[in-house]
């Protein structure tokens, strides 16, 4: 397994990315302090965690809105910051896309969805025609479970996740090679859900696709990412394949994180044990030999270096009770 | 325990002028609501919940909403008869709510502190100093760190969740008797949600709040929910107490619902779905209108809509396999399971008959 992660291409790299709002300042906020991590090519990449913890900072600063403060961000081995040319930015902007975390706020408001979706094509020269570009928009419609006559709407007439699901259609309308799905899923039912989760698979087995999956669902994360980040106050402080997450959580924030997911059962939720987290546990007075520790191939902790035995006998434990259960 | 009724929805039915028609969001819609309970209201993306909802509050756009029938009953007022003025006084006082889309409810050009302190000075008439240290408490209540820093913030430099906190905190900013909460955690992280659920239930138990809750959480439904209402286009397909909608579902949508969710224990190669797509409400179809997606259709289905069937005194069901002539269906294997783990809670007597917060035994 090891290996084969090896030999796969990183279709995006990033490296000690910091990014301060309002620097200097007395409202400065240190959004995200230190965050590492690769995302391979045709993989899906989980990333959970806190709230204000940076995720979005993150997904905005891989797809270059805004500058950054400090670190370097790699896509396809280019370094995003050196996409200047309107061309480059152009074709960068084709490749990669977002699907916002609040549909409504991301969409233009005095736009019909056919104008919205309709539009993207047409910055990017795909559909020049306008009859084949209708026809584009319904089929594109259709693929999110949306109905084609909705064309004709404008955001405002839509409820809440059948405008996600219109966010959903443009992002896929200029057939990119790598999405960012901020929260692209909480606002649907659950049946919606899994229809949209379903067709992001069958499109990434189809058009080799690379997704950055932000979510709070814990479920939905597991079931659809091969490996995962945990994010907490601007770090990442766990990644791990994802099953292995799921048997082998490490880090106390991660346990906290699992044990509060509420399960769709009553009886189990009135009993259910919450693990807090005491978030002094990565406070650092001295940063000398703290960072990433790498656990097992591939399962990484944020840590000071004297704790990686420690993770790792906790690890071995862990796995070794899962198997039991097995 | 006395279960006196806050508030009753009779028959609501609202449309919008649009473009290409009219378009039927909610067609006949009943609940009520107990002082001090829990109602969740689940379903489709796009079926009535947050139009049945806002309809409460008067908050539907004027321009293209018409209410074509029924009554909204609070106090002993018909809160669709009130005037804009009378409204007000209600709104976010008696009745607050919590939107789904946070930041187009919010004041992008104003600070976050003071958007919460505000309803705090129209409604309970403190003064500005007063309302500020209210405003203060509540930020840090729902988990806004360094209330005092943050508070002269705007919208736009917060995270998603921490917007949707200020909605909350301004929700709660008057103590309502009723909470509608759109969503209200589907931006945040576990964690944090656990902490503002906690945070109703406590408001719940101390001031005896009544709670609407609309999620597509089916977790967080068990975990707040003393009643669970589901709804598909435009109208309520079943209703019951959290245990007989999880436990003992009736309805085809509802077995769909539960079938369509990720487990963390199994492995699954594709999620099961609902199939085909949801009617169009400009022009509703005959009969039952999840018909054309429900594998257990039976005939009828297509031409005539089905009564609510009464299965216990607290759980109804909009399905003609409920008639008595009905043939015997089998449904899918997770509800099978369900309806198991049913038996053997009655059977246990571990199950309280009552409706209601404490009479449930929970953790709070
Ligand atoms: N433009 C901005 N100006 C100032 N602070 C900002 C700005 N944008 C984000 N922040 C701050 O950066 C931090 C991280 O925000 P971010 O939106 O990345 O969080 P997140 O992990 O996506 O959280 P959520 O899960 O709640 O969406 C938060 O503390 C937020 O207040
Ligand atoms: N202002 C409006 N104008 C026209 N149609 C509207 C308007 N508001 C809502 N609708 C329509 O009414 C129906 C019900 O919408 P509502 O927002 O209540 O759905 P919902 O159940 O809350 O869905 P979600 O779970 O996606 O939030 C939808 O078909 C929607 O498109
Ligand atoms: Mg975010
Ligand atoms: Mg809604």
């Amino acid at each position: 397994m090891a290996e084969d992660i090896e030999e796969r291409k990183r279709i995006v790299e990033i490296k000690e990315y910091k990014q301060y709002f309002n620097e200097g300042k007395k409202s400065e906020v240190r959004a995200v302090k230190d965050v590492s991590f690769s995302i391979y090519e045709g993989e899906t990449f989980g990333l959970v965690g806190e709230s204000g913890s940076g995720k979005s900072t993150t997904g905005r600063a891989i797809i270059k809105l805004g500058d950054i403060t400090g670190g370097q961000i790699l896509y396809k081995g280019q370094d995003i910051n050196s996409i200047k040319r309107r061309k480059d930015l152009l074709k960068f902007r084709k490749s990669m896309q977002m699907i916002f975390q609040d549909p409504y706020a991301s969409l233009n408001p005095r736009l019909t969805v056919k104008e919205i979706i309709g539009g993207a094509l047409k910055v990017h020269g795909m559909e020049t025609n306008s009859a084949e570009r209708t026809k584009k928009v319904h089929e594109l419609l259709e693929s999110v479970g949306l109905n084609k006559q909705f064309a004709n709407r404008y955001p405002k007439e839509f409820s809440g996740g059948q405008c996600q699901r219109v966010g959903i259609a443009r992002a896929l309308a200029v057939e990119p090679d790598f999405i960012i799905a901020d929260e692209a899923i909480s606002a649907l039912d659950v049946s919606i859900q899994a229809q949209v989760i379903n067709l992001l698979k069958e499109l990434k087995e189809k058009n080799n696709l690379t997704y950055l999956f932000i979510a709070h669902d814990l479920s939905m994360v597991k079931y659809i990412s091969d490996r995962i980040g945990v994010m907490n106050r601007g770090r990442i402080l766990e990644v791990s394949n994802a099953d292995e997450l799921y048997i082998a959580p490490l880090h106390p924030y991660t346990e906290s994180l699992l044990s509060a997911i509420p399960t769709p059962d009553p009886e189990a939720e009135r009993h259910r044990v919450r693990t807090e987290y005491d978030p002094g546990y990565h406070h650092y007075d001295n940063h000398n030999g703290v960072g990433l520790h790498e656990i097992a191939p591939e399962h990484f902790i944020y840590c000071h270096e004297d704790e990686v035995p420690l993770y790792r006998k906790k690890r071995q434990r862990l796995l070794k009770k899962a198997k039991q259960y097995a | 325990m006395e279960e006196t009724t806050i508030l009753e929805v009779k028959d609501l039915a609202v449309s919008f002028q649009t473009f290409e028609g009219v378009v039927q969001a909610v067609r006949g819609v009943d609940f009520s609501l107990k002082k001090g309970e829990t109602l969740a209201i689940v379903g489709e993306s796009g079926s009535g919940k947050s139009v049945s909802t806002k309809a409460i509050n008067q908050l539907l756009p004027k321009k293209n909403t018409l209410i074509e029938r029924g009554e909204i009953l609070f106090e002993g007022k018909d809160l669709l008869k009130l005037s804009e003025k009378e409204i007000q006084k209600i709104r976010g006082n008696d009745i607050a709510m919590i939107f789904q889309d946070p930041m187009t409810s919010l004041n992008p050009t104003m600070q976050v502190g003071k958007q919460i302190a505000e309803p705090i000075i129209a409604h309970k008439g403190v003064s500005k100093g007063e309302a500020k240290q209210k405003a203060l408490e509540l930020m840090d209540l729902v988990g806004i760190q360094h209330p005092e820093r943050t508070y002269k913030s705007y919208p736009h430099q917060f995270s998603g969740g921490m917007r949707q906190r200020v909605m909350i905190a301004i929700a709660l900013a008057c103590e309502p008797k009723i909470l509608i909460a759109d969503e209200p955690t589907t931006a945040l992280d576990v964690t944090i949600q656990a902490q503002i659920l906690d945070l109703m239930n406590n408001l719940k138990k101390d001031l005896d709040t009544s709670i609407i809750f609309i999620t597509h959480d089916l977790g967080v439904v068990a975990q707040m929910a003393d009643r669970v209402a589901v709804m598909y286009a435009g109208k309520i397909v079943e209703i019951g107490t959290a245990d007989e909608i999880f436990y003992n579902p009736m309805h085809p949508y509802t077995w769909g619902l539960l079938a369509s969710m990720p487990t963390l224990d199994v492995e699954q190669t594709s999620l099961y779905t609902i199939p085909g797509s949801p009617p169009n409400l400009l022009h509703p179809p005959e009969g039952d209108a999840f018909a054309a997606r429900n594998e257990y259709a039976l005939g009828i289905d297509f031409y005539e809509d089905p009564e609510l069937f009464k299965v216990s005194e607290t759980h109804f069901a909009k399905t003609w396999l409920l008639h008595p002539d009905a043939p015997e269906v089998i449904p899918p294997a997770e509800v099978i399971r369900r309806k198991e783990k049913f038996r053997y809670l009655n059977s246990e007597k571990r199950m309280s008959k009552t409706v209601g917060g404490e009479a449930y035994g929970r953790r709070y």
